[in-house]
């Protein structure tokens, strides 16, 4: 059998997949503009966010000799005199460039005391004599004869470390490389994250709870009227995040809306108002009513699509209506139960502002941690491994919502 | 449920259960926005409602707040809102060109790779804004642009693509796409066909996905608080230093504004919708 030939005396076949391939090409250049945007401006950012987290090379940077001495000492008994040495020519030489305020900083970040101890030592160190360094060390202040300051400067000095993973879940590591728990009074991280997890749970489940009668009565009602409700659930979609939250803001205060209508009503006296806001209070109802909008409109399209003769069709066969619901109706939206959850959770798992402004001290999430090493302590290490963290359960849910729903479902107004 | 006269008691008092349910939902999902509004005309400092307000009486109403917004001492807001519009604009312009390509791209049936580079495109909006925040912070810096306009558009439009993309893929995945054949087969060119057949059918969808990237950068503080200097405050970011400090009642003007603008949005949106139903001849049910 003799092959197709197109009229250009090529093989049909090989010229469909000339065309094939050249439209490959077509659809994946439309693409490549923003693809490259993206992964240069944003994906390759992220990366590189994620390295700065294991990323400890500036301390071994500055004190090159004495990382590679710390490694070599077994860290049972004061370090000999080489070492003390060694620490003396990096720690001057580091001085001289003007550094040693970053190792200070640095070093703080291994054990508190750190930065005084070596901007007191420091002045001192034109005044040092050739020989007998660990005495003159320990003369000038009697902290470098205390072994606990060389652990944690033997601990901080490998080039790449997870140090910060550790310390965003309360753990540290020991001199000796164990993995211990963090004294009680310096854990507050993983208290954050079970907030955060609890807040954002409790949040989807709240409005998962709301936005379901709501939904369904959007997807029952003729058109004219549900159009009209609709507009409830997206003017708040569409307003400005900040704008809401200040309205929660003027609402909870302790001289605000709803105290005043309390106590005009007489259930709580003028003396003792709810404080309702800079607590988890505030920040729970605040975000159920922010991100209700995100659960109302996935749940209103999939019941839209939920033909009512399903529900007749149940009574007709002698269900009860309760017992209808429960076998025909709600098996059937748990596509949009699933969109919304997720959209919800992966929201809320992030939120920033909301907590920030109406959380106080105990209303704040992990973002509001993250944020706060960002600016305050600046360890950016630390925020990295945070968000490097947050990011990981984010992406894994994302990865789920894609599993589950596919990304291009996803509808938006 | 419907309810006539032979419906049972117990059903009855359900159904009605059921809808003042509903209606507290509704209440609580709209009535803090409308909180703001009333307040914001009040003449006195506090953030509260006198008994001179409640009573309706004219003199506890007054326009000098939103005075102050516009005239007011130093007047942070009249750069705030500059700023903001003229970000929001280039980040639109750029989100939407490089957003509705890359749409048209991945509703081809040739595109390889769609599930995964579509993941990627989407991952703005997913990924938490202090993450996207920091990161960008320290790209911006690496490359010079901290503290610059630039930088902030450059961040606004990977915020804002996702949202065209999603928007004009949807527009696009009911579009008929022998349309596209016959125009070429009517020997029109690809770009022309682009131009007089494929772009006015997608434009209203384009349009929203616009308005999506607008409001989404013109509402976004997260990431502007990492980037922006003194000279490059927006609206949000003051409206976030001042609710920091003290809940004036200039923010409740500014705030009653933006309450203003999001429902022109939302007309915009509808008149959209109902446009491309039309465009597509899908008949409003």
């Amino acid at each position: 059998m003799s092959k197709i030939l197109t009229t250009e005396g090529l093989p049909l076949e090989t010229s469909l997949k000339k065309v094939e391939q050249k439209n490959k090409f077509r659809a994946f250049l439309l693409v490549l503009p923003l693809l490259l945007f993206l992964i240069v401006a944003y994906v390759w950012p992220i990366l590189n966010l994620l390295t700065r987290s294991v990323d400890n090379r500036l301390i071994s940077d500055l004190l090159p000799q004495t990382a590679i001495a710390l490694s070599n000492w077994e860290g049972n008994e004061l370090p000999s005199e080489d070492i003390y040495k060694i620490f003396y020519l990096d720690l001057n030489e580091a001085h001289k460039q003007k550094l040693s305020g970053k190792v200070s900083t640095r070093l703080n970040y291994a054990k508190n005391g750190f930065k005084s101890l070596i901007n007191k030592t420091r002045r001192k160190l034109k005044n040092f004599e050739d020989g007998n360094y660990k005495d003159q060390f320990i003369d000038l202040n009697k902290k470098w004869g205390d072994i606990e300051y060389w652990q944690a400067m033997k601990v901080a000095m490998p080039k790449y470390t997870i140090d910060k993973y550790l310390g965003s879940v309360d753990l540290e590591k020991n001199y000796s490389g164990e993995i211990i728990q963090k004294p009680e009074k310096r854990r507050i991280h993983r208290t954050l994250w079970y907030r955060t997890f609890y807040v954002a749970l409790g949040v989807t489940i709240c409005c998962l709870l709301l936005a379901y009668p709501i939904a369904h009565l959007l997807s029952t009602l003729p058109l004219r009227y549900s159009n009209l409700l609709l507009i409830c659930v997206l003017l708040p979609f569409w307003t400005s995040l900040l704008v809401r939250t200040s309205s929660w803001m003027i609402l909870l205060q302790q001289q605000g809306v709803l105290n005043d209508i309390l106590v005009y009503f007489k259930i709580v006296g003028d003396k003792s108002r709810l404080e309702l806001m800079y607590n988890m209070t505030g920040t729970f109802v605040a975000m159920t009513q922010i991100l209700l909008p995100f659960m109302v409109l996935p749940l209103y399209s999939v019941m839209k699509t939920i033909p009512p003769s399903l529900m007749r069709a149940g009574s007709s066969l002698g269900g009860t209506p309760f017992h209808s619901f429960r076998k025909i109706y709600f098996p059937l939206t748990y596509p949009g139960i699933g969109a919304g959850s997720l959209l919800v959770f992966i929201l809320a798992i992030g939120y920033y502002i909301t907590p920030a402004l109406v959380g106080g001290a105990s209303g704040t999430l992990i973002s509001n941690r993250i944020a706060y090493h960002m600016k305050e302590t600046l360890d950016w290490s630390m925020a990295s491994a945070m968000g490097t963290m947050l990011l990981v359960s984010v992406l894994v849910l994302y990865w789920l919502y894609n599993k589950i729903l596919g990304i291009d479902n996803i509808k938006l107004g | 449920m419907a309810i006539n006269k032979h419906t049972e008691l117990r059903y009855k008092i359900w159904h009605y259960t059921y809808l003042t349910i509903c209606g507290l939902v509704f209440f609580f999902l709209i009535a803090p926005l409308f909180v703001i509004v009333p307040l914001s005309f009040n003449a006195e400092q506090y953030i509260h409602f006198s008994d001179d307000m409640l009573a309706l009486k004219p003199e506890a109403f007054s326009l000098r707040w939103y005075e102050d917004m516009v005239y007011g001492t130093k007047n942070p807001w009249g750069l705030a809102f500059k700023n903001s519009l003229v970000i929001g604009i280039f980040a639109t312009i750029g989100a939407t060109s490089l957003g509705t390509l890359a749409a048209l791209g991945l509703s081809s049936k040739y595109m390889p790779y769609k599930a995964l580079i579509m993941s990627i495109l989407i991952s703005p909006m997913v990924v938490p804004l202090i993450i996207s925040g920091s990161a960008l912070f320290f790209f911006l810096a690496k490359i010079g642009l901290s503290s610059s306009m630039l930088g902030i558009i450059i961040s606004h439009i990977i915020l804002g693509t996702p949202f065209v993309v999603i928007t004009v893929t949807a527009t696009l995945s009911s579009f008929d796409h022998s349309l596209t054949r016959a125009a070429s087969s009517l020997g029109s060119s690809p770009l022309y066909t682009f131009f007089k057949v494929i772009l006015p059918l997608i434009t209203p969808g384009v349009i929203s996905g616009a308005l999506f990237a607008f409001v989404t950068s013109f509402d976004e503080v997260v990431v502007v608080l990492f980037l922006a200097g003194p000279d490059q405050t927006t609206v949000p970011i003051q409206m976030w230093t001042g609710l920091r400090e003290q809940l004036s009642p200039t923010i409740l003007s500014v705030a009653t504004c933006l309450i203003a603008g999001s429902i022109i949005i939302l007309v915009l949106m509808e008149i959209l919708r109902r446009r491309s139903e039309r465009l597509r001849g899908i008949q409003p049910r």
